[in-house]
């Protein structure tokens, strides 16, 4: 599914990830976690295109495609979906209409019809019901006004009725209770499958305990320092992150 | 093999067609024969007119004070605007289609014109004219079809051209003309007076709700033509109506001034609503050409509890300068403006309007919305008096700017005036902003392109203003919006 080799991104002349290696199979959940400042949030960035994150060597190749020749809307609708560690506010432009908007691009570009505003407000009103989202946010602007909480939501059921094939999730846990933690969790482990992947991005363990990951990476300072299984992610709740940096020093950069 | 070569030529003359006017696709002119005044302005041009009208003495007086009162002015420049030189001897002051025999119907309208309208979307044909909306057609400098007219008057309501309104009601044009913008007012509403040619004119009776929609729809043709017309509505006690305004004008290389004045009167508890799509030609992509839209538009609340709203998406036009005002004397009564201007490669617009607090309890709202892009430059200029009499008065202005890349300007000109009045309130709030690079990616990761995107993002930001259109109306705004943004994100 996703393939990065030896991935190094600058922004604004300053190195932030220095030699990524990582591969995604279909339906596999990985899981990256590492401390602030690591470059979790670059990484999902430069997945899902922003351009101000400058690709300085290495390569990420997306269902055999090279995603670095793909403008930020043709991953969308080729399947990658971020969620956003701060969702965006658009004043003015209806929730509802957005998402469908967003949905028949993708259609379109996979050749489908378009989903009429009948059939699309059952889909919505279903999937919303599912993560606890009061109706009124349809009429409501995009994340305007949204509580941290309920722009979380908002990313899911995005998720939800896009359906892509790899799902970034960038820290969908940070500013969650854990009633909100527990809904957000099971939509994602709803729409995850056979067919769906899922990039995993947390500062905490906590998220791990409801959706569980098949591998678990350790970023510190713009590399993968450790990899491993679920129960790595344990281990790092019970020891922090500290007890790595010396790793960071051993393994070099790829070159 | 003729007729094959025929449809091949036909096909290829449409794309062509179509390509030239991709970006501005009512630039089109129309041929035909018109009865024209040379270039030049002097008070025989200003006779002239009156006399191809037939007009009755009182309206050439009033004419002839306001062209003497308009070669003492000169010009303003107080408007964030840079404008070329007009010379006032250069312009074309009368220009109307030839007509083939006196006109008793509509169906006798030439086919040049009607065709000219139907491309511009307004049939003004019977059969297939636009239900729920009558329509005054306005060519150069006159009004060529009324649509409805007589069915509107079994309601007592008049709706027909200036022209026709001089001759048929005198004491009406008698009475209101210049009550709400004075011949003296400014230099393009006094160059106006002088030399209106026609225009629109509708009086709502008393307790009338007027059961269509009236518009305007103002096509520039001729080169070298100043258009100016006058709209007049005088809407009497308890009656409500809701009017709509249209225009459009082919391309060229040389600027054309358009100057209209427009008078709104409501009585008391009597509502207005008066709607632009302002679609003007706005010069090329180098700021060559394009329409100067200097326009003087007032309403007044005469009566108590009257209510006056204007609603403007101005699109077009190489320079906009207008300001739809209105004058809250009665008590009790409701001014509102909502404005979204966009200016796009070199256009320039100065705009936003006045609200006049005279009366008791009165109520002003003022929305405005300024989108730029490209070279433009983009200004909104707004008054609020409260004068003494107007006691427990409100205001509330909200003026939004949105700038689209880094070499186009968004100005705000508040002014606030209050007199000696301690019970009113009123309250400015403003914002500029940049569009913003995350918004545009996250929708653009959600799978909408960038012009999609950046249109969402316009039409979001404008949506308080396009609610307050009708919906047709709405829908066409939209569509202008679009257009006019196209390639304005670098």
């Amino acid at each position: 599914m996703l393939k990065i080799e030896c991935l190094n991104v600058e922004i604004d002349n300053k190195k932030i990830l220095k030699g990524i290696n990582l591969e995604v199979n279909k339906g596999e959940i990985h899981a990256i976690m590492g401390p602030n400042g690591s470059g979790k949030s670059t990484l999902t960035q430069t997945i899902a295109g922003r351009e101000e994150y400058r690709v300085t060597s290495g390569s990420i190749s997306y269902k055999g495609m090279d995603l670095m020749k793909m403008d930020p809307e043709i991953r969308a609708r080729e399947g990658i979906f971020a969620a956003f560690q701060y969702p965006i506010e658009i004043p003015g432009v209806n929730n509802a209409y957005f998402l469908r908007t967003a949905l028949n691009a993708i259609q379109k570009h996979k050749g489908l019809e378009d989903v009429d505003p009948f059939n699309f407000l059952k889909l919505i009103k279903k999937k919303m019901k599912e993560i606890g989202m009061n109706e009124d946010m349809l009429k409501r602007s995009v994340n305007e006004g949204f509580s941290g909480g309920e722009k979380k939501r908002n990313e899911i059921l995005q998720l939800s009725i896009l359906q892509p094939d790899l799902a970034v999730l960038d820290e969908t846990d940070s500013g969650l209770d854990i009633d909100a933690l527990k809904i957000v969790s099971e939509g994602v482990n709803k729409f995850h499958g056979p067919e769906k992947s899922i990039i995993l991005i947390t500062h905490y363990q906590r998220l791990l305990d409801y959706i569980k990951p098949d591998f678990v990476h350790v970023l510190s300072n713009g590399r993968i320092i450790k990899s491993g299984g679920s129960e790595l992610a344990l281990e790092l709740e019970a020891k922090g992150y500290d007890w790595l940096n010396d790793l960071s020093e051993i393994e070099g950069e790829c070159k | 093999m003729d007729r094959n070569k025929i449809d091949k030529k036909e096909e290829e003359r449409k794309l062509f067609e179509e390509l030239e006017n991709s970006e501005y696709k009512y630039g089109f002119e129309t041929k035909i024969d018109m009865d024209t005044f040379g270039k030049g302005l002097n008070e025989d041009t200003v006779r002239l007119i009156s006399q191809k009208k037939n007009e009755p003495d009182f309206l050439l007086e009033w004419r002839l004070r306001a062209f003497r009162h308009w070669q003492t002015m000169e010009m303003p420049d107080w408007a964030h605007l840079k404008i070329n030189p007009i010379d006032f001897q250069e312009i074309v002051y009368y220009a109307a289609p030839k007509k083939k025999k006196e006109l008793t119907s509509l169906d006798e309208v030439d086919e040049e014109i009607l065709d000219t309208f139907n491309r511009l979307g307004i049939p003004l044909d019977e059969q297939k004219k636009l239900s729920g909306v009558a329509v005054d057609a306005v060519f150069d400098s006159v009004s060529v079809a009324t649509t409805f007219s007589d069915k509107l008057k079994e309601l007592g309501v008049i709706f027909c051209s200036f022209s026709e309104a001089v001759k048929t009601h005198p004491e009406l044009i008698k009475k209101y003309l210049g009550s709400v913008v004075p011949y003296r007012d400014n230099f393009f509403a006094t160059l106006n007076s002088a030399v209106f040619s026609d225009g629109t004119f509708c009086y709502i009776p008393k307790g009338v709700i007027c059961p269509m929609d009236l518009s305007s729809y103002f096509r520039i043709n001729t080169a070298n033509i100043g258009q100016f017309e006058r709209t007049l509505i005088i809407a009497e006690e308890r009656s409500s109506v809701n009017y709509l305004e249209g225009c459009t004008a082919p391309m060229r290389d040389e600027n054309q001034l358009h100057a209209a004045v427009v008078e709104l009167i409501a009585l008391d508890d009597a509502k207005i609503k008066y709607s632009t799509v302002q679609n003007w030609y706005p010069g090329d992509k180098e700021g060559k050409g394009g329409i100067y839209n200097f326009v003087t538009k007032r309403g007044i609340c005469k009566g108590d509890n009257s209510k006056i709203s204007w609603t403007q998406v101005e699109t077009g036009s190489a320079i906009t300068w207008k300001y739809p005002s209105c004058i809250l004397k009665g008590d009790n009564s409701v001014g509102e403006f909502y404005s979204v201007a966009v200016t796009n490669n070199y256009q320039q617009a100065d705009t936003g309007t006045k609200m006049i607090h005279l009366g008791k309890n009165t109520k002003s709202t003022i929305i405005s919305k300024g989108i730029s892009g490209g070279h433009s430059n983009n200004s909104y200029r707004g008054l609020v008096r409260m004068t003494n009499s107007a006691n427990n008065s409100r205001n509330f202005s909200q003026c939004d700017s949105l700038l689209l890349g880094d070499k186009c300007g968004a100005h705000t000109f508040p002014y606030l005036e209050i007199h000696k009045n301690n019970s009113s309130k009123v309250e400015h709030e403003a914002t500029t902003s940049r569009i913003g690079e995350n918004q545009l990616f996250y929708l653009q990761q959600r799978g909408l392109s960038m012009e999609d995107a950046v249109s969402m993002i316009v039409n979001g930001f404008c949506k308080e203003v396009l609610n307050e259109l009708p919906m047709e109306f709405a829908v066409e705004a939209q569509k202008l919006l679009d257009i006019s943004l196209e390639g304005s994100v670098g």
